[in-house]
């Protein structure tokens, strides 16, 4: 496990996007989601939106480094919002 | 009188798809040929005299090869790791393919669309992590090691290919069976598998392929024990001062099997490609 | 016709599962981790932050690859799509000669990828190649190894030599299953060729279709070997496209840490372009579904 150079915070991203997986999979079991078309035009469940909001916000913070001279927290904020979108609307 | 008429219209029309077809097909295989003809060709003669064909026919370069061992252990470690490839791909991806083709479960959507992400992957993201990986289990340089590199790409390709030829099996075969009386295992080794031949035989032939013409990871992978084919004409071509006749042999000697391959699948290689997804 | 809901599904899948998330789950948890840390060679590594992503995202080098690499695809599927078509279209449909042409036009498909530069690489120079020196005679400077339009001119010509008839195949494969009474009501109806093509043959091939203009991008995408092993690259950084400088920077330098967060971004992008091109499909095979 050494050559793969764990670090504290990318090992509580991926714990994070873990544990994210597990509760979409209970909540479906739970509630199943329904599909519907929002407002790009194609059918999403939720695991789709998720999907969509964690893409996403993956071009923003780049986007952030490369353009905007800031701390990154900001990116972070846009992709908060970004995320509510994607489930309210998509 | 209007038999006629289309008849007129279309004779020529006949006649410009094959000008079309025989351009193409010229196109293909010119450098083909060019890469045969200067596997016979001395090295003298391919550097000092422009000849379409070869002026003093010689197998000289083919000799080399076939008694060189850095030469023809190429051939025997691609042959090893892409079998091993290929039947590991087939072992996983036949049960995988029949559940995607016959039930709904969580996730499937997701898993296939991972699934293609990893078929659509560039290998060389993955290069770097693959090295520092199977150095670390000390597989480093072994056949294994490859094999098990192109089951990132071969192994969705195998899905995806089995998928579309089992979809086309209907359902109540399955069901039939199952009132029969045969359990799961029997049923899909027994019943299942003899009627996708075609389909299996297909999926073969395409991890065979991509196994044998990718150079990046197997070239990563290797360096001297498990060496495919593909690295040693690489690597050659950089080292020591360029003998192209031996190279072009080398070159003619790797298209053999794709070729003796092909003819076994001809009748089946349009719906390969049509059920998708190469 | 909709399948039946069965979670002990999962368990066929399940080794397909495990075994791709090895060759593909760790080394991409390894990609996210070296890009946020330094390395003075051995296992020590230091924690940087974003800075690779600031430096690689700031420096002209992988905007450069990026933009080579884009218009390569674009040029890529704007000549195979349109000719493989046509070659699908002038395809015999039946007898001996529809079979040793599919033979003949898959065969290119079969070479190793390294192989495939090296004929273009003896096919193409002006000493020894058919292609150079016949060029050359007619009085044409060429010379892909010095020239940077030259060796664009033959990398694209060798990635059309090489991909054009996947493209031809998938169409050919989707053209046969038109049945034949579409063309009967066609000649009926006096229809002319292009009509033909344009409302029967075009529509009924737009799935296979969308396969190959997915297959292609993302392969050309992708592409390393050809123009490594026929330009190397050059000349200069003409032809270094996203692999070539991924590689460069990975294996030929082992800047991990660049390395890894060039692989990330890279890797995002084919992901989302893999998803635009998935969600398109499955649309449009609800739709033919549905009609």
């Amino acid at each position: 496990m050494e050559w793969m150079a764990w670090t504290w915070p990318t090992a509580l991203f991926f714990a994070g996007i873990a544990v994210a997986l597990t509760v979409l999979a209970l909540l479906h079991m739970k509630y199943p989601s329904t599909a519907r078309t929002g407002a790009l035009g194609i059918e999403t469940m939720r695991g789709d939106r998720f999907f969509i909001a964690l893409l996403g916000s993956a071009f923003i913070n780049l986007a952030w480094i490369g353009l905007v001279d800031a701390p990154q927290y900001g990116a972070l904020i846009v992709c908060g919002l970004f995320a509510l979108c994607v489930f309210r609307w998509v | 009188m209007r038999e006629d008429h289309a008849a007129g219209k279309r004779m020529p029309k006949i006649r410009l798809s094959a000008v079309i077809m025989i351009a193409y097909l010229l196109f293909l295989l010119v450098p083909i040929y060019w890469l045969v003809s200067m596997s016979f060709k001395s090295n003298s003669e391919i550097l000092n005299s422009f000849t379409l064909f070869p002026d003093s026919f010689t197998f000289k370069n083919y000799q080399t090869i076939l008694t060189d061992p850095s030469w023809y252990m190429g051939y025997v470690n691609s042959f090893i790791y892409v079998s091993l490839n290929t039947v590991i791909a087939l072992l996983v991806a036949l049960p995988a393919a029949y559940a995607f083709s016959r039930y709904r479960f969580y996730g499937d959507n997701h898993l296939f669309f991972w699934l293609l992400t990893n078929r659509m992957a560039p290998p060389a993201v993955f290069a770097l992590p693959f090295f520092q990986l199977y150095s670390s289990v000390s597989l480093f340089d072994t056949h294994i090691a490859v094999a098990l590199a192109h089951c990132l790409f071969n192994v969705p390709l195998a899905v995806w290919i089995l998928e579309g030829f089992m979809r086309g099996i209907p359902r109540e075969i399955d069901e039939t069976a199952f009132i029969d009386g045969y359990g799961f295992a029997q049923f899909f080794t027994r019943i299942f598998i003899p009627m996708i031949t075609p389909g299996i035989g297909v999926t073969a032939f395409f991890c065979f392929m991509f196994s044998w013409v990718e150079l990046l990871l197997s070239r990563t992978l290797t360096s001297v024990d498990a060496k495919p084919i593909t690295a040693t004409m690489t690597r050659t071509v950089s080292a020591s001062g360029l003998d192209w006749g031996v190279l072009a042999a080398a070159g003619v000697l790797t298209i053999i099997p794709g070729a003796i391959v092909i003819y076994f699948v001809r009748s089946y290689i349009a719906k390969g490609f049509a059920m998708g997804r190469v | 016709m909709d399948k039946p809901v069965n979670q002990r599904a999962w368990i066929l899948v399940l080794p397909v599962v495990v075994l791709v998330a090895f060759s593909s789950v760790i080394p991409m948890m390894t990609v996210v981790n070296y890009s946020f840390q330094d390395t003075f060679g051995g296992n020590e590594f230091f924690w940087v932050g974003l800075d690779w992503y600031r430096e690689l995202l700031q420096s002209e080098r992988l905007w450069d690859a990026l933009g080579r690499q884009i218009l390569f695809s674009v040029i890529i599927l704007l000549i195979e799509i349109p000719l493989g078509i046509l070659v699908a279209l002038c395809m015999p449909k039946k007898g001996w000669t529809a079979s040793l042409y599919l033979v003949l036009i898959a065969l290119p498909l079969l070479i190793p990828y390294n192989v495939v530069g090296t004929i273009w690489q003896i096919f193409g120079r002006s000493d020894i190649g058919l292609l150079g020196r016949v060029v050359s005679d007619m009085g044409i400077s060429y010379n892909y190894a010095q020239n940077a339009f030259d060796a664009w001119v033959t990398v694209i010509a060798m990635d059309v030599w090489h991909w054009t008839s996947l493209v031809a195949l998938l169409s050919y494969a989707g053209l046969r299953s038109i049945p034949n009474a579409y063309y009967q009501a066609a000649k009926i109806d006096q229809a002319s060729r292009w009509s033909v093509f344009r409302y029967i043959e075009l529509p009924k091939m737009r799935g296979v279709l969308i396969i190959a203009v997915l297959l292609r991008f993302m392969d050309s995408f992708m592409i390393y070997t050809e123009p490594f092993v026929l330009t190397g690259g050059g000349p200069g950084n003409a032809t270094t496209f996203l692999s070539i400088d991924l590689v460069k920077m990975a294996l030929g330098q082992f800047d991990l840490g660049p390395a890894a967060a060039f692989s990330l971004m890279y890797f995002l992008v084919i992901l989302f372009i893999s998803y635009v091109f998935y969600t398109v499909m499955i649309t449009t095979d609800k739709g033919e579904a549905k009609q």
